[in-house]
C-alpha cells in the first residue's frame, strides 16, 4: 500500500484587515524605538549636539542636563540613586565591566565566581576569559523549569567567592530567576551580586534595594530605546561596591567608563525608562494576555507541543515552545511573514542547538524544534491570532512531511530506533 | 540567510511526498540522519524487477528547508533511472542544482546517503533471487 501526501502548495498569504506584514514578534532580539523616545532624542543630534563633558559653555551644559535627566529617570525605574548609574555602549559592555571590574577590584579577597549555565554569552564568555587569568568559575546547572536551585548556589559558595552573576530574565525562555533570594544569600556572605537584567528592566518590576542587587546591566534597545547604549548600576552604599574600569581614557563616568557620552542614546534610554515607569503595570498585563492567547490558540489546535521553561516565573511577553517532529528552521521558513527565532542548530552560527534548552534537559530533538515568540508593546490581538494560525497550519503541513511524525503515529518509539549516523 | 529560489520552490511544492509499502519486495527504504542532529530523511524507491528501473520514489523529511529540498530533488532524479544510474548521483550535483551554501552541504550528503540506503535495502531484500535482468534474457 502506498500513500500519497497531498501538501497544498504554500500560498502567498494576504494580510487580513488591520494587519501589516511582515509581523515583528522577536522583541527579545530587539525592539523598535518608541516614537516618544525618538522625539526626545532628535534635538540632541542637532541643536543640542554638545559634548556632555564640556564644562565651560552652554553647548556642554545642555548636553549634560540631558544626560543627568536620563540618569535620574533610569535610577527611578530601578529604585537606585542617579550617582549609581554608569552609561555604557550596551548590556554586553555592562556585563564585561561588571564581571571583569569586580574580579579585578576584589582579587585580594578571592578568585571564585559563580554563574549559571543559561546565562547570556556576554556573561559566560567573560567568565571563561577570567578562567584563563586564574579565576575559578562555577557554572550552576538549572532545574527543569530553568530556575537556579538556591541550595546549589549555597553549596557552591566558599570563602574565596567574590562574585555571583545570575540574570534576572532569560533571553530565550523568559524565565525569571529568584533574584531577591540570590541577593540575600550573597549579602549574608559579603559576596557581590551582579544581575544581567537586560530582558527584565522595563518589563517586570526591578528594585535593586528590595532585590539585593549590587551591580546590574541594562540595555536600551530591549525596552524601546535605541541600540548602542546601556547602563550599569553600581551600588554606592549598604554595601558600597566598586568596579575597576575596563576602558581607560578621559575619566568619564567618575572614572569607571571613559569615552565621550552617547548623549542622544542616553536621552533615549532615559525616556524609555520614564515610559516604562508609567506604563509597565498595564503593559505587562496586556502582554501576558496576548501571550496566553497565542499559547492557547496554538496548543488548542496542535498535539505534542511543549513549553520550555517555567510558565509561572516568566516574562509576560515570552513564549518558547517546541513542536515535536518539526525542525525549527523549516518552520520559520513556512511562516516567513512572521519574525520569530528558533533554538534550532540550523539557525545558529555554531550549528549547535540552543544551550539554554539543553540545560533544561530538553532533548536535542526538541531543542531543534523550538520557537521563541517575543511579544512586545506594538503587537496586537489580531497579529497574535494571525501568527497562531500560520504556526498551526505550517506545523501541520510539516508534520505530514515528517518521517518522525509518521513513525510516532505508527506507534514506533523514536528513542528505541537505532539512527544511522550522518 | 537567504534561500535560493529552487530551495524555496521545493519547500513550497515538495515533489513525491509520501510513503511506499516498506514490506513490499520491490520497495527499498532508506532512513538516514538522527532527530538529535536535526535531520532525518526517509527515501523510498519502487524498482521494476525486470528492468531494475526505479519507477517510483517517495520521501519524508524532518529537517530544515535545504534538507527538504535536497530529498525532494533526490526523488525527482532517481525516478526513471536504473539502480546503477541512481548510485551515480553525487551530493555535489545536488549542491549545484539547489545553490546550497557551505553550511547546508550536509543536507545534500544526507540525500545521497538516503538514495544509497534505499538501494542497499532493496538489494538486500532481493539478494537471494537470481539477478533478474539476467533471468529475463
Amino acid at each position: 500500500m502506498s500513500t500519497d501526501v497531498k501538501t497544498p502548495p504554500q500560498e502567498q498569504h494576504v494580510a487580513p484587515e488591520g494587519i501589516k506584514l511582515p509581523i515583528y514578534m522577536d522583541n527579545h532580539a530587539t525592539t523598535p524605538v518608541d516614537p516618544r523616545v525618538l522625539e526626545e532624542m532628535l534635538p540632541y543630534f542637532t541643536d543640542r549636539f554638545g559634548n556632555a563633558a564640556s564644562r565651560n559653555h552652554p553647548f556642554g551644559w545642555v548636553a549634560e542636563e540631558g544626560v543627568e535627566n536620563a540618569r535620574e529617570r533610569i535610577a527611578k525605574l530601578i529604585g537606585a540613586t542617579p550617582k549609581e548609574i554608569i552609561f555604557t555602549s550596551g548590556a554586553t559592555e555592562s556585563d564585561n565591566l561588571a564581571i571583569k571590574g569586580v574580579a579585578e577590584m576584589y582579587k585580594q579577597k578571592g578568585n571564585h565566581i559563580i554563574t549559571a549555565v543559561t546565562e547570556h554569552k556576554a556573561v559566560l564568555d567573560t567568565c571563561k576569559r577570567l578562567e584563563k587569568y586564574g579565576y575559578r568559575v562555577t557554572y550552576l546547572p538549572v532545574q527543569k523549569d530553568g530556575l537556579v536551585d538556591l541550595d546549589d548556589l549555597k553549596r557552591a559558595m566558599d570563602d574565596k567567592t567574590i562574585l555571583v552573576t545570575i540574570m534576572a530574565a532569560n533571553n530565550e525562555i523568559g524565565v525569571l530567576q529568584p533574584v531577591e533570594e540570590i541577593g540575600k544569600l550573597c549579602h549574608e556572605r559579603g559576596v557581590v551580586f551582579h544581575s544581567d537584567a537586560t530582558q527584565a528592566v522595563g518589563k517586570v518590576p526591578v528594585d535593586v534595594i528590595k532585590q539585593n542587587i549590587d551591580v546590574m546591566s541594562i540595555s536600551a534597545h530591549k525596552m524601546y530605546g535605541p541600540k548602542g547604549v546601556g547602563a550599569l548600576y553600581v551600588r554606592r552604599k549598604n554595601p558600597r561596591v566598586q568596579v575597576s574600569p575596563i576602558i581607560d581614557g578621559g575619566g568619564h563616568e567618575r572614572g569607571m567608563r571613559s569615552g565621550t557620552l552617547n548623549v542622544p542614546g542616553i536621552v533615549g534610554l532615559g525616556k524609555a525608562c520614564a515610559i516604562a515607569t508609567e506604563e509597565m503595570p498595564r503593559e505587562a498585563c496586556h502582554l501576558a494576555g496576548l501571550r496566553n492567547r497565542l499559547k492557547d490558540r496554538i496548543m488548542g489546535n496542535l498535539d505534542e507541543v511543549y513549553i520550555n521553561g517555567s510558565m509561572e516565573h516568566r516574562l509576560p511577553g515570552n513564549l518558547n515552545i517546541s513542536f515535536a517532529y518539526v525542525e525549527g528552521e523549516s518552520l520559520l521558513m513556512g511562516i516567513n511573514d512572521v519574525a520569530v527565532s528558533s533554538g534550532s542548530a540550523c539557525t545558529s552560527a555554531t550549528l549547535e542547538p540552543s544551550y539554554v534548552l539543553k540545560a533544561l534537559g530538553t532533548g536535542d530533538d526538541l531543542a531543534h524544534s523550538s520557537i521563541r515568540f517575543g511579544i512586545g508593546r506594538f503587537n496586537t490581538e489580531a497579529e497574535v491570532d494571525y501568527v497562531a494560525d500560520r504556526v498551526v497550519e505550517t506545523v501541520q503541513r510539516l508534520r505530514e512531511l515528517s518521517p518522525l511524525y509518521e513513525m510516532a503515529k505508527e506507534g514506533i518509539d523514536l528513542k528505541s530506533v537505532k539512527w544511522a549516523a550522518e | 540567510m537567504a534561500y535560493s529560489d529552487k530551495v524555496i520552490d521545493h519547500y513550497n511544492n515538495p515533489r513525491n511526498v509520501g510513503s511506499l509499502d516498506k514490506n513490499s519486495t520491490d520497495v527499498g527504504t532508506g532512513l538516514v540522519g538522527a532527530p538529535e542532529c536535526g535531520d532525518v530523511m526517509k527515501l523510498q524507491i519502487k524498482v521494476n524487477p525486470q528492468t531494475n528501473v526505479i519507477e517510483d520514489a517517495k520521501f519524508k523529511t524532518f529537517g530544515c528547508g535545504s534538507a527538504i529540498a535536497s530529498s525532494s530533488l533526490a526523488t525527482e532524479w532517481v525516478k526513471g533511472r536504473t539502480i546503477d544510474e541512481a548510485l551515480d548521483i553525487k551530493n555535489t550535483e545536488i549542491v549545484k542544482e539547489l545553490s546550497l551554501p557551505p553550511v547546508k552541504i550536509h543536507c545534500s550528503v544526507l540525500a545521497e546517503d538516503a538514495i544509497r540506503a534505499a538501494i542497499h535495502d532493496w538489494k538486500k531484500k532481493n539478494a537471494d533471487k537470481p539477478a533478474t535482468v539476467e533471468a529475463a534474457k
